[in-house]
């Protein structure tokens, strides 16, 4: 067996681009894979090999008609609730189940115009809703390091695949974290674009004004490559941005002297497990003998973060939810008239925590509690949102912990929705002020679980957090470790 | 007890896009079910709205027509609440910043006098589809999903049937006027919402007030609201008191129903549309759109009356449809009499309309060669038979007045001399008739009239005619 599917994604189109392997090679491997370790790890819903095998001769095709897009011929994995024509697009729920999408996401048409080959679906909690994949409607999701933890969640599925080696990159989405923490817990490379940098049509929604798809990658080189792709004015979305799109990849490199970077003093908290909190000291020492300057600053309002996301995302859910009514498409349980099939259908479809989740966003938008709730939220939104603003004013960048511990065991949270809920805690300001973090691999705890490095950066500055990123990671042997799993040899 | 009904209306509006309001999609009435539609407009999963900018123009222009105030900033809100025919469960629609405020329409009372009826407001929002029921199952059919509307909601300001009526055709006839919306009531393109109460006179405060949910005729208007009040009046007169609650109008049974309570009135969860971005109109923008903005029908008549000098009943008819008024005003500025003008289009034009179901713009005559027609006959070249004639021909098709009367020899005999041959034979071939006149019936003279202009084949000066004979029989 080859081991192409260990490439990055920089790699495989360089040697694409040499000739050195086909398409067809590349993504046989990566099929290859996936047939060996996804009955472990449990990252993909559906892999259509046909149609990935077709796409990637196609590409070798289109190769040797002299066509060379930067991502032609490379396999790319998609999360579950982006619409891919043909596809199904269940969003890790019942309640869609049978339906097939009749479009393409955005972002998936522009990464098939970059050349990419669309892989398979990847598993998630339902609807993007928990950071464990244990939501999953349809099965759980083992992270590869230790496949009796979990691989974090949402885009859990886009993460373990990725650590895997059983895909070169995917796309995820970040409603408060849901690509950030997974890629911490996988080891990966994991970037939440900027409010409106990527197009959120056909990505379902979770709560729109958070939502952001981004990609999961193996280095902080591959997610610039792939942010390049798939960034862009979209007519169909109108918060997406008109902001032209650099060659991220093209800006990488150099050193951090003259950056500024931040360390927030509410960031460092109780919760904060020790040894999490050992590595990320240990990255900020590291990006300070790359030459950065690191600043204390301060961002008072995000010890309300949690709360405000969960009046936020759970209003906008209830209301983009509620089209999931068995009228026109998925699953659809008969009654005796129509509100009674909605009822049926709902309690049938959706699992427990998207029930718990639009019952509260139901809740804090009814008349007599939408000023105490939703109206206040959206005011505190506004404080987070200056703070970093502020803070802006003094770095560059903002370097915190992922996510307060490593990944846990599957079971372990599952029914302390509150904990799995704090879990979120440095990823869900980003989301709330609508700026860019990804995370980065910076060290492993004494159980051998990576641990990740968040790095923030203003609006529309993806260039600069994976400047920082890349130099770092550089600097640092992490990302080059491979889990047990993957680095089994091929019999 | 003397009581007063207090009646406001809520007045959905479909604008006149060629496309619906969030999504590529035609808005043409009558297509097979379910083919205009698209991931949008059924709401499929990750589908997005993109705001059509002319249903905004139009709303903007309804509102500078009807004198609201813009909103330089006004945001799409979501009205959250569950219906087989919304595809997404809530509809985009505007809450507590719609694009325009106030405002006002003047109608005429049926005893001629006017009043402004306020507006208190104008928004745009989505419409939804349309359930079908069949014997043993239902539909849905997308099709109207999506097609922009604009509500237009009133003040609690007329007084009962007759004066919603009368707003009802006051706004169609300035959407109309706007080009704002196409008002086919049979295609739904007015629907209203009736809230009404009922008070005794010289109380200042209003009644309890009930609604009467989608109303599409206005003559369905006038008759449910007719029996509203009046059963409003009779339950407060027996001592009862009057429900907050929704009705609805039974037309076969002629009488309102309650549908639901205050109690059971929805909760809509109102919040701003996440995915689409707050509507920003800078003045200048607004000015752009004012520049065509058209003269409304109450004012135009004032100035056609003014302009033209005719009558108000003339004006009345001419300006209820604005390319009639506008027909009326090319050709009265062409022809030497303007009454004339009016008189030729609201009796023989517009009856040419009516017996063939055509529409101004497609009468073959053109304003000037009206005009010319008109002018034949003040120059007294020919008569007025002689210019029905010529109309014909020149409706049929087309072509200068001048010419045809010219080609055909149907011009006016005013050649005294002439006249006066056809005179004397007339005297001489009716010498009975002429006794008659001569031992005092005046009405001999009109049938040696008829002689003469028999004799001159129609074209005989009529007025010429009569002063000849009665110099000669004198
Ligand atoms: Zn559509």
């Amino acid at each position: 067996m080859s081991t192409l599917n260990q490439l990055t994604v920089a790699e495989a189109a360089a040697k694409l681009a040499k000739r050195e392997c086909s398409s067809a090679e590349l993504v046989a491997a990566v099929l290859a894979s996936i047939e060996k370790h996804d009955k472990q790890v449990g990252a993909y819903l559906t892999v259509d090999a046909e149609s990935a095998l077709e796409q990637a001769r196609a590409a070798d095709a289109a190769r040797s008609r002299g066509e060379h897009q930067p991502l032609l011929g490379v396999p790319v994995g998609v999360k579950d609730l982006l619409n891919v024509t043909g596809q199904p697009c269940t969003c890790g729920s019942k309640i869609l189940k049978g339906y097939v999408a009749p479009y393409d996401a955005t972002a998936v048409a522009k990464l098939r115009a970059a050349g990419a080959v669309i892989l398979g679906r990847l598993n998630m909690d339902e609807f993007a809703m928990g950071g464990s994949t244990e939501n999953s409607a349809y099965q759980p999701t083992r992270n590869p390091w230790d496949l009796s933890r979990v691989p974090g969640g949402s885009s859990g599925g886009s993460a373990a695949a990725v650590a895997a080696d059983e895909a070169l990159a995917t796309l995820g989405s970040d409603t408060g974290g849901s690509i950030r923490q997974p890629a911490g817990f996988c080891g990966c490379v994991g970037l939440k674009p900027t409010y409106g940098r990527v197009s959120r049509y056909g990505l379902t929604a979770f709560a729109s004004s958070l939502d952001q798809i981004g990609p999961l990658t193996k280095t902080v080189r591959d997610s610039a490559l792939l942010l390049s792709a798939i960034s862009g004015r979209d007519p169909h979305d109108s918060t997406s941005l008109d902001a032209p799109v650099p060659d991220y990849a093209a800006q990488l490199g150099g050193d951090l002297k003259g950056l500024r970077l931040g360390l927030p003093k509410e960031y460092f908290i109780d919760g904060l497990d020790a040894e999490v909190e050992q590595s990320v000291r240990a990255a900020v020492d590291q990006c300070r003998a790359l030459g950065a300057e690191i600043v204390e600053i301060s961002l008072p309002h995000s010890k309300y973060a949690v709360a405000v996301y969960y009046i936020i995302a759970t209003a906008e859910a209830s209301a983009n939810l509620a089209r999931f009514d068995g009228v026109r498409y998925g699953l659809r349980v008969d009654g005796e008239d129509p509100i009674d099939q909605y009822g049926k259908t709902r309690a049938a479809g959706f699992g427990q925590e998207v029930k718990r989740r639009i019952i509260l966003g139901t809740y804090v938008l009814s008349s007599g509690y939408h000023d105490a709730y939703y109206l206040r939220a959206q005011k505190v939104r506004t404080l987070i949102r200056r703070d970093f603003e502020t803070a802006f004013q003094k770095c560059d960048a903002i370097l915190t912990p992922v996510a307060p511990t490593a990944a846990y065991k599957l079971g372990e949270q599952i029914n302390d929705p509150l904990k799995m809920y704090l879990g979120d805690i440095f990823t869900i300001p980003v989301n709330l002020a609508g700026i860019c973090g990804v995370s980065v691999p910076c060290g492993f705890t004494s159980e051998k679980l990576p641990v990740g490095l968040h790095i923030v950066g203003p609006a529309l500055r993806e260039d600069v957090i994976l400047k920082v990123g890349h130099a770092y990671e550089q600097a640092t042997p992490w990302h080059l470790r491979k889990p047990e799993i993957s680095s089994q040899k091929a019999e | 007890m003397n009581f007063e009904a207090n009646v406001g209306l809520e007045v959905h509006v479909q604008l006149r896009t060629k496309t619906k309001i969030f999504c590529g999609c035609p808005t043409t009435f009558g297509a097979p079910p379910n083919t205009h539609v698209c991931p949008v407009c059924l709401g499929y999963p990750g589908a997005m709205p993109a705001m059509n900018s002319e249903a905004i123009r139009l709303t903007v222009l309804s509102g500078l027509m009807l004198g609201c105030k813009i909103n330089p900033y006004s945001k799409m809100d979501r009205k959250n609440y569950y219906y087989p025919d919304m595809p997404k469960n809530y509809q985009i629609s505007q809450y507590d910043q719609p694009l325009c405020l106030g405002g006002g329409i003047e109608i005429t009372r049926p005893d001629g006098s006017k009043k402004t009826i306020r507006l208190t407001r104008i928004h745009i929002e989505e419409d939804v589809g349309k359930n079908m029921h069949f014997a043993a199952s239902s539909g849905i059919d997308f099709n109207r999903a999506g097609t922009p509307l604009m509500e237009i909601v009133t003040e609690p300001d007329m007084a009962g049937a007759d004066e919603a009526m009368a707003f009802l055709e006051a706004l169609k006839e300035i959407l109309a006027y706007g080009g704002i919306s196409d008002v086919n009531l049979e295609e739904g393109n007015m629907r209203c919402d009736v809230n009404s109460s009922v008070r005794p006179v010289g109380q200042a405060q209003l009644g309890t007030k009930t609604e009467l949910k989608n109303m599409n005729t206005f003559k369905g208007v006038h008759r449910a609201l007719s029996y509203e009040i009046a059963r409003q009046i009779a339950d407060v007169e027996k001592g009862q008191r009057i429900r907050q609650e929704t009705r609805r109008w039974d037309d076969a049974a002629g009488i309102t129903l309650t549908m639901r309570s205050k109690e059971e009135a929805h909760d809509y969860r109102y919040f701003p549309e996440p995915d689409l971005l707050p509507i920003v109109l800078s003045q200048a923008q607004i000015d752009e759109w004012a520049k065509v903005l058209p003269e409304l029908p109450e004012k135009r008549r004032a100035r056609m009356m003014a302009d033209y000098g005719i009558p108000e009943y003339d004006a009345g008819v001419l300006a209820a449809d604005q390319d009639i008024a506008n027909y009326f005003e090319a050709t009265a500025k062409l022809a030497k009499s303007a009454k004339a003008a009016s008189n030729w289009i609201m009796t023989t034009v517009l009856a040419k309309l009516t017996e063939l179901h055509l529409t101004i713009g497609e009468v073959k005559i053109t304003p000037a060669q009206l005009a010319g027609l008109i002018n034949l006959v003040e120059a007294k070249t020919i008569n007025m038979p002689t210019a029905k004639e010529v109309f014909e021909l020149m409706f049929a098709q087309g072509g200068d007045a001048a010419a045809i009367v010219q080609a055909k020899g149907l011009a006016q005999v005013s050649d005294t001399g002439a006249i006066e041959k056809f005179v004397d034979e007339a005297i001489a071939a009716n010498a009975k008739t002429v006794a008659d006149y001569k031992g005092g019936k005046e009405a001999a003279l009109k049938s040696l009239i008829g002689q003469v202009m028999k004799l001159s084949k129609g074209k005989a000066n009529p007025g010429l005619v009569n002063d000849l004979l009665k110099q000669k029989l004198s």
